[in-house]
Formats: C-alpha cells, structure tokens, sequence
C-alpha cells in the first residue's frame, strides 16, 4: 500500500466534510482574490489614462468652467500637437437611477482617444449629424439601443429634455477602457447653453495630445504658470494624475473594504482549519495503528501534511481558479461597472500563500500530537 | 418528550475548541456583516438628518442635486415675497437663498477631493438651526471669512481656527467651527453667500431654503411656486431632499454588504455543517442511548437542531460584543451624487445588530439541519455497536 493511497482513503473516510472543507476553502479564497482584485484595479484606474494627454480642468474644481478663449492659446503651446474639449451634461435617461456618463466633445475628442474604437461608416454618420450621439457598446445593450434610434435624455444642469440620434457605436480599443458612455457633439450643447441662460462660451475641460510624454509636466507647468493671476486659473496634469485624483475622491473608503475582506478570509479559514484539524483527532486510533505498524513519526507526519495540501490546494484551485476564470477569462466586470477586472500575479501569490499557511496550521496540531501520542493512550481515546 | 437544553449546552461545553472555533467563524462573518451595515447606515443617516422636516428647499427645475441647480437673484426675491414662510421675532421671513459649490482642496493624507462650500444668507442659521458654533466665533457679512463644520476639521488641510484657505484669488480666514447633529452641514465651508458669490459663479445662487410656517401646508405651498409662471423651480421637502442624496452610494454599500456576508455565510454554513456532523459522529453511542431511553428521532432531531442553532447564536453574539468598538469610527468618502466630501461615522442601531443575531440564526439552522437529520435516522443496534 503506498503513501498516496491511505491518503486517498483518509480524504474518502467522510467524503461529505472534505467536500465542505473543500468548498469553503474555495468560497473564502474566491472572495479573497475577488475583493484585493476589485480594490486593486480601482486603485490602479489611473494605468487606463494616457500619459501622453493632459487634461487642463478649472482650479477651483472639475465642476467649474474653463473659457473657451483658452483654446487658441492652448494650441500654440509648444508640444502640444493637438486640443480637444468636453462638457460634462449629466442628462438622465427616463430615472435617475439609470445614470450614466454622457458629455459633449468637440471634433478633436475622437483623433485624442484613439482608445474610442468604432467602424469609419459610424463615424461619419456621428460626425454628419448635429444631434448625433456615440454610445459605448455597454451602453447600447444595457439600454437595447439600436443605431438610429432617437432618444431623450431630460438635462439636470440645463433645464427641458433634449434628443439625441444614436448614430454609432463604440468598442474600447484597450482593456478597462470604459464601454458605457455617451458622446454628442459640443456644438449641441453650445446651442443648448446659448438658448439657456447665455452660458455659451464655455467648456468643462480641455484635452491636450502632447507630442513627448516625458515633456508634459514642464508643458503642464508653463500652462497653468500663464493663467495663474486669470480669473480662471487652470490646473494641468497628465490624464492618470487625473484619473487617480478621481479614485482619491472615495478616500479611506477602500481601506476598511479591505479590512472586510480580511475578516471574512480569517472567518472562514479558522472554520477549515478547525475541521481538518478535527477529522485529524478523530483518527487517533488509526494513527495508532499505523505507529504500531511501524510507521515513524516523520511518515506520519508527512501523511497528515500531504492530506491537508490535497484539501486546501483543491480549495485554492477552485477559489483562484474560479476568480481567474470569471474575470481574467470570461472578462466579468459587474455589469461595466468596473472594468477590466484581471487577477494579478501578486494576488494569486498571495492567496497560494494563504493556502499554504491554512495547510501548515491545520496539520500543525494533529501532527504534533501524533507525534507524542502514546500508542496504548490513542487506542483508548474516544473522539 | 423533549430533550432538555442543558443536554445540548453541556455537550458544547464538552468539546470547547471545536466548538469555540465554530462561534468564531459565525461571529466573524456577523462582524463583517454589521460592520458593512453599519457604515451603509451611517453615511445615510448623516444625510437623512440634515434636512428639517418643516424646512423646504427650492431647486431649479431639472437639477438633480445642490451644485447643478441655479436661482437668480431675482427669483429668490420672489420666493422670498411668498405668504405661508416662517417669520423671526422682528418680522424677517426665515430664508436663505445659498451659494453652493465644491471646491478641489487636499485632505491631510494627501488625497484630494472636493469640499463643500455653501454660502449663506443672514437667517440661515435659524433656517438650519441644528447648526451651531462650537468653536471661535460667527463669520461677518461682507469680510472674507468662513467657519468650517466639525467634519472637515482634521480631516482636510488648513482647517483651524486662523488657518487661511484659498477660493479662487482670495484668501478665506477660518475663524470658528460648527456642528451640526452629524449631518452633511458637518462636511461644509460656511461663509456670506454675497462675499463668496462673485469668487465662484457669479451673480446666481443655487439653492433658497426656508421654513414654513405651517409643515402640514407644504402642498399648496409647493403648488404655488411650482406653477408660478416667473419661477422655474421645483420644491421639496429638505428632509426628502438629502435623503435621495444617499440613494445611489446607500444602496450600493447596502449591496456590498449583502453579497458579500451572503457568499460568506455559505462558506460559514459548511464549516457549521462539518462541526455538527463531527460532533454527532462522536456521539453515535449516545444517540443510540437516548433512542433506547425513548425519545423519538423528532426530539432527537429537534435537540440537535437547536445544539446548531444555540452554538452560531452564541457566535452571534460575540460577533455583535466584537463589533461594537466599530461604532462612532469616523471617515469619509465623496457622495458623487452631491459631488462634495462627506464626512461620517460608522452607526450600529439595534436593528443592524438584531439582523445579525437572526442572520447567525440561520446559518446554524441550515449547518444544523442536514447533521440534525442523519442523528435522528440513527438505527439503534448499529450505533450501540460502534466501538
């Protein structure tokens, strides 16, 4: 009979609690990698902003504008080969709560993201028409919009409800790169702003492509240096400064979702460690016969740890291996919530890790305690 | 007949670490789970208590929050001229009409995020009169000047008493701190809406605020000014109004909590499962005892269900002891529906820790009842055999 096969026999001896043991392992590791893998990639969101394009928002805050009379001073800045803008509209679709991105850009916006993929008959149709609008491809199925479609969109910062024409729809050329917004053209919202409250003459935020990356801090320090004393100063920053300042903005919150998911894998490891530290005690009889068989303390030993690396290892690949099917392969992002959700090599070492740890704990105390057993003490012994 | 509970007491007691490391797993899962609900609840109820139930708030029509609305100058003297609106003793109407924006400003970690600034008129502060100075003293009208709420003290940079902040070209003095009850006012920069109107938007205010004289005559009064052909607003009750301003992240950390602890519990049934199947295993000799002593496998069933059920309250309950240092821990994130910082604290109510005992409850039941069965269709000669 070889090693393997009383291990076998040991793993089969309740079949049920090692598949349990098995199955909570998988679960609580699951939502260990899921969890450090949902903070990770909203911390790391700045890594989807170009370093290449710098984003000149008002100083005093995203929310307020930026003259459009800055644009000609913007593009005779030196390295900067091309300025687009964009106005936040914040229209909501039939109810608040099926809020989405849409803003307006100007006819440069689509040459800067290259990253905003759609067919060259789509654009054209997009750029053909004065109300015409780009939907992400998320966007288009979470709404079941098809192009061509007019739809309306009731506006919070400018009063009364305005349509919009679907004439295209957009992929992400890059992993994470968001799917679910809405773009129409700037010049709408001019006529929007004109019929309004006067207003016209504005735009939320500039866009600059800029020829050398390594260059843009001094290109974005020379900008805001020029409109420092206007009465809208300006604030550059390459767009990943950008987009982290905005994942800033949840503060501490990440901190105790993180404490959270701690707490859940320290639950449930501590409900594993303890049945197979229990199933262990339970054999106290059999270890017994196997040490009158001649078994040494170190085959013993050695049989316990390669019983708890099959259970915790089977957890692992089901936990981990669940997380890196769902999110690395089937590409799951809760709904396009987030975004390029991908289990990184530092988190599935660290869940390795932790199975490896939950393995030497829970074989610790039945190996140490076989070891002293007396053989006559754990043939009485009563589990 | 029944078998007695301390049967099932005694037999926890019997085997202490297994049934120690059990509780810990339940109590551990309820820990998250009212530690998740407990921060849902206090970021809503710091905005469901910042609005009076007698205190109206006029928006533009249209906007869905403070900062995307707008109120002309002269459309807040209008709403001010309205009959039905509370009076001070001296006959001034009590409204405010307030300038509101949020203003890009570091925290003291270094992160950045946006903080709420409102401008007020004279009466806001018995408009709003939760607020109240704790610290220093009242802005003066016309100087640049501002108080901060208790939130944002410690939290934000430049925040005491002398500190100067910055809007725009001008230096603000900070020259008292307020509380409010918790509420959002916490998280704001209070100044005199005719000071601060021209350093951000212009000649606009953004929102009027007002007490009525009658609250049960909100109805005509929002019918009012509502149809008012001048005004182009909508009316709401304040109370409502920051309540629908924690919808969106409310419900979201409400969803967190829930999918999560939900998914853990399924992991924390099984190890409940597996303790209770281990336990009746090592008891077979005694099941077969109380069977030949005449209980029926119902009482056997019953008895070992409850054993489940009594072992993940016990959890439970040390989960809701574990969790209660929680409680009062402050922090803050931003509420994008507002788009401003708000600062609040971790709230456990009775309520969130009864749903975790009932939630522990369950879990022992399900682990419970699978082992619970198995004991209960026990043949008697095999488990009088046994060892």
């Amino acid at each position: 009979m070889t090693r393997a096969t009383l291990v076998r026999a040991s793993l089969r001896r309740r079949l049920r609690r090692t598949i349990l043991t098995v199955l909570g392992l998988g679960i609580a590791l699951f939502l260990f990698v899921t969890l450090r893998t949902f903070l990770h990639t909203l911390q790391t969101v700045g890594d989807v902003g170009s370093e290449s394009r710098l984003i000149v928002s008002n100083k005093l805050g995203i929310v307020f504008p930026l003259p459009m009379a800055y644009r000609a001073r913007l593009a005779s800045q030196e390295g900067v080969h091309t300025v687009g803008y964009a106005s936040w509209f914040g229209g909501i679709y039939q109810d608040p709560r099926n809020f989405f991105a849409n803003f307006a850009v100007d006819e440069n916006y689509l040459t800067l993201y290259p990253e905003i993929v759609t067919s060259d008959e789509h654009r054209a149709a997009f750029m053909a028409d004065r109300t015409g609008a780009l939907a992400g491809v998320r966007l288009m199925e979470r709404f079941g919009w098809t192009v061509g479609q007019t739809i309306t969109l009731q506006g919070t910062i400018y009063p009364g409800e305005y349509q919009f024409t679907i004439r295209g729809v957009y992929h992400a050329g890059r992993r994470g790169f968001d799917e679910s917004s809405m773009l129409f053209h700037h010049r709408y919202l001019d006529e929007i702003m004109r019929a309004h409250m006067g207003g016209e003459g504005f735009v939320g935020w500039y866009v600059l492509g800029v020829s050398d990356p390594d260059r843009a801090p001094q290109i974005a320090q020379a900008i805001d240096a020029a409109y420092e004393n206007s009465a809208s100063p300006t604030r550059s920053q390459t767009e990943k400064a950008f987009n982290l300042a905005f994942v800033g903005m949840y503060g501490n919150i990440g901190f105790f979702l993180n404490a959270i998911g701690m707490a859940v894998v320290f639950a449930i490891l501590m409900v594993s460690a303890n049945t197979m530290a229990m199933s262990a005690r339970e054999r106290f009889g059999e270890i017994a016969v196997l040490k009158t068989l001649g078994f040494t303390d170190g085959a013993v030993l050695r049989l316990v740890v390669a019983e708890s690396l099959v259970i915790t290892g089977l957890g692992l690949a089901l936990g981990l291996g669940g997380a890196v099917l769902l999110f690395n392969l089937a590409e799951f992002d809760f709904g396009g919530f987030v975004p390029g959700l991908t289990v990184k090599p530092g988190i599935a070492l660290m869940a390795i890790a932790i199975a490896l740890l939950i393995a030497a704990v829970s074989a610790a105390v039945p190996a140490w305690q076989s070891a002293r057993l007396k053989v006559v003490d754990a043939l009485r012994y009563v589990a | 007949m029944k078998i007695p509970v301390i049967y099932n007491i005694r037999s926890l007691l019997r085997r202490p670490a297994t049934s120690l490391a059990t509780a810990l797993g339940v109590a551990f899962v309820v820990l998250t789970f009212i530690g998740m609900l407990a921060l849902a609840n206090g970021f809503r109820s710091a905005l469901v208590s910042t609005g009076r139930h007698d205190n109206v708030i006029v928006l533009r029509k249209g906007a869905d929050a403070e900062i995307s609305s707008g109120i002309t100058r002269e459309s807040a003297a209008i709403i001010r001229s309205m009959p039905g609106i509370a009076r001070l003793a001296d006959g001034r109407p009590m409204v405010t009409a307030d300038v509101y924006v949020v203003v890009s400003k570091p925290r003291v970690d270094g992160s950045e995020t946006h903080m709420p600034v409102r401008g007020v008129g004279p009466e806001a502060f018995s408009v709003r009169d939760a607020v109240r100075i704790v610290e220093g003293r009242a802005f003066e009208p016309g100087r640049a000047e501002v108080i901060l709420g208790r939130g944002l003290v410690g939290r934000m940079a430049n925040t005491r008493i002398g500190d100067k902040l910055r809007f725009g070209q001008q230096d603000f003095t900070v020259v008292g701190h307020f509380e409010a009850d918790g509420s959002a006012f916490e998280s704001e920069v209070w100044g005199d809406a005719e000071t601060l109107m021209p350093v951000f938007r212009g000649p606009v205010y953004q929102t009027v605020a007002l007490r009525l004289e009658d609250p049960t005559s909100f109805d005509a009064f929002k019918a009012r000014l509502e149809g008012d052909p001048r005004l182009q607003v909508q009316v709401k009750r304040e109370a409502d109004f920051y309540a629908e301003q924690s919808s969106f992240l409310g419900a979201l950390l409400n969803v967190i909590a829930y999918v999560v602890t939900s998914v853990m519990a399924v992991g924390a049934v099984f190890g409940a499962i597996n303790t209770m199947d281990a336990m009746i295993a090592g008891r077979t000799r005694e099941i077969a005892l109380l069977q030949t002593l005449g209980f029926q496998r119902r009482s056997i069933m019953a008895s070992f269900l409850l054993e489940a059920v009594f072992l993940a309250l016990a959890g439970g309950v040390l989960g809701c002891l574990l969790s209660l240092p929680i409680n009062g821990i402050r922090t803050s994130t931003t509420n994008w529906q507002s788009f401003g910082e708000l600062a609040f604290a971790f709230r456990i109510t009775p309520g969130i820790l009864l749903q975790g005992l009932i939630f522990a409850a369950v879990m022992g039941f399900i682990g419970g009842l699978l082992p619970a069965r198995r004991a209960a269709k026990m043949v008697v000669a095999a488990g009088l055999r046994r060892e």
